[in-house]
């Protein structure tokens, strides 16, 4: 909106400036042409701007050169009046071409932006139909878990072991909980595609970010090594825990699912020049070129990778990090694996404003 | 004569009031349950449970005025379970008076913690005079503190800080709450005095300040005491 509004207030100056511009080089000129050539001088100049401004700015300086030719060309000069009953003709002639001029020029650009909202149309329907198709697979795969499941709890003459009794039962747990993450996701997702979302900063831990994720992923995360590296002191910074908490739990659910048994996971955090600098990296199989450069693509799914999945995760990480103003990087780690960086300017807390603050009440 | 625990769930759908009847009452409680918020208002009237579970998208009225017209009266624990997660709906019924908060979906065993504890602090309303928390001791009469038989040498407002928290033993104080009670109503926007002396308050008790055991985080809502959940 505020791009929209200088791109018109840069229009407006330019047109202004042209026809300013043009006016005087025609004065200059005026011993060697005629003040009606000047006069389509000046409709070339107001043309050449329709074609490449809006309609306001175009009427400007189709009134602004019409006055100034009236002013300064016609004779008698340095008046508005004009004697000549062909000049008050070419006068108003002057104005109805350059006003059509204008009127067209925004009708055409409005049929092409018709044509582009069309694209974009299709375009959307085009996402949807990816967004449905891996919707419903991913879906319908843990429904498909849930029915056959219970179903097979439930048949009385079956003769399932206790302990396969309880592996179903837990594969209905997981299944359900794999539902609700997608549920979470799309949500999100909405928040970002709809525009409704609003950061809401407030003071927080990096210590409690990254332990409320990580413990939410306890179970998914117990056969991975993690290891943690806040930098020591790290401030009390501010950002919105909500999106910020979301952003690092689909990173690390990601590193759940990608990468192998076994594989060693680190979180680091550090605070550079007001930038908190947050960190996942993993030495799993890293990626291709052409995944590092579609990773955050919406929908964009790994060809490589054979598990499910929407392809809405990073691009949720990618879009509450740019709410905050923030950056997210991918690149493969060394010597292999995948290396996630989040850049987020935030707020620090002046620790030293409150050192004093808090000696002054020591009770004994 | 029952002497189980009463349970009201106050729930619209089927499934969860079956969910929860069935596991309340294979764990020693005795539920019973209402699908409507008038419904539920006149049980709770008939014959006040110990506990009532609350679900906030009820069909003829929003569950935070439910709540809210229950605190009127009620004086039992109420415990919310609603699939809305958003931080101010939970913020809104923390304030409004509910003892905790459970999102859907949630785990069976975590909710059967959260009404223990909550059943524990409306039972518990004799005077205590010490806290004890494995080895952190909080002597309210003399204000002290020790960790592991080491006095703690605490400032005024951490031992505020600290004694409110460990009173409400397992219970969720939002930020706002707990800025009221400690620095006054003028500072519930100050939330960076909390983070400050959280922060203190685990240098001087938590074993690992970076990854906390007693003071623990509710991302976005406020702090927690933990409570030796026997789970």
């Amino acid at each position: 909106m505020r791009y929209f509004n200088q791109n018109s207030r840069n229009q407006f100056l330019i047109s202004v400036l042209a026809t300013v511009f043009i006016s005087i080089v025609c004065y200059s000129l005026s011993n060697l042409i005629g003040y009606r050539t000047v006069a389509l001088i000046l409709l070339a100049t107001v043309s050449m701007l329709a074609i490449f401004f809006s309609v306001y700015p175009v009427l400007l300086a189709a009134t602004l050169s019409a006055l100034i030719w009236d002013y300064f060309f016609i004779p008698p000069h340095f008046t508005l009046h004009v004697q000549n009953s062909d000049d008050v003709l070419m006068l108003m002639m002057y104005f109805i071409i350059a006003l059509i001029n204008g009127v067209l020029t925004s009708k055409v650009r409005g049929l092409e932006k018709l044509e582009l909202q069309k694209e974009e149309r299709q375009n959307t329907i085009k996402l949807y139909k990816t967004l449905f198709d891996s919707l419903s697979h991913e879906l319908r795969t843990p429904i498909a878990t849930i029915v056959g499941a219970s179903d097979n709890l439930l048949h009385k003459d079956s003769n399932i072991s206790e302990n396969d009794k309880s592996l179903l039962v837990d594969e209905i747990s997981i299944a359900a909980f794999r539902l609700n993450r997608l549920i979470d996701n799309l949500l999100n997702m909405q928040r970002l595609e709809s525009g409704m979302l609003k950061i809401k900063p407030d003071w927080c831990e990096v210590n409690d970010l990254i332990n409320n994720a990580v413990n939410r992923l306890k179970l998914e995360l117990s056969n991975r090594n993690l290891q943690i590296d806040i930098q020591e002191d790290l401030s009390i910074i501010k950002l919105d825990v909500g999106l910020i908490d979301q952003a690092l739990f689909n990173l690390l659910h990601n590193e759940s699912l990608y990468t192998p048994i076994g594989s060693t996971i680190s979180i680091s955090a550090k605070l550079i020049n007001g930038i908190l600098n947050l960190c996942i990296s993993d030495n799993g199989k890293g990626f291709s070129d052409e995944e590092l450069k579609s990773l955050f693509i919406k929908f964009y799914r790994s060809s490589a990778k054979t598990t499910g999945g929407t392809g809405l995760g990073l691009s949720i990480v990618k879009g509450f990090v740019e709410a905050h103003g923030g950056k997210v990087k991918v690149e493969n780690n060394i010597p292999h694996g995948a290396k996630f960086t989040l850049e987020i300017p935030v707020e620090v807390l002046n620790l030293d404003d409150y050192k004093e603050f808090s000696s002054a009440d020591l009770n004994n | 004569m029952d002497l189980k625990t009463n349970i009201l769930i106050i729930d619209d759908e089927g499934q969860i009031r079956k969910l929860l009847e069935i596991t309340l009452n294979s764990n020693d409680y005795h539920a019973q349950s209402a699908s409507t918020a008038r419904e539920g208002i006149t049980m709770a009237v008939v014959h006040p449970p110990e506990l009532i579970i609350l679900d906030l998208g009820l069909p003829d009225e929003d569950g935070q005025v439910v709540l809210r017209k229950l605190r009127e009266w009620y004086l039992g624990a109420i415990i919310i379970l609603s699939v809305r997660s958003s931080e101010e709906d939970i913020v809104k019924a923390l304030d409004n008076g509910a003892n905790d908060y459970l999102t859907k979906p949630f785990r069976t065993g975590e909710l059967l913690a959260r009404i223990r504890t909550a059943l524990r602090q409306t039972q518990n309303v004799t005077q205590i005079q010490k806290l004890e928390f494995e080895n952190l001791v909080i002597d309210l009469t003399s204000r002290t503190v020790t960790l592991d038989n080491e006095p703690l040498k605490l400032t005024a407002t951490e031992y505020s800080l600290l004694t409110l928290l460990a009173k409400n033993d397992g219970r969720v104080l939002t930020h706002q709450y707990i800025l009221r009670s400690i620095w006054g109503p003028g500072y519930t926007q100050q939330s960076q005095y909390l983070r400050v002396f959280v922060g203190q308050l685990r240098k001087k008790i938590e074993p690992n300040p970076n990854n906390p055991k007693f003071i623990l985080t509710e991302s976005g809502i406020g702090y927690r005491f933990c409570t030796k959940i026997d789970d």
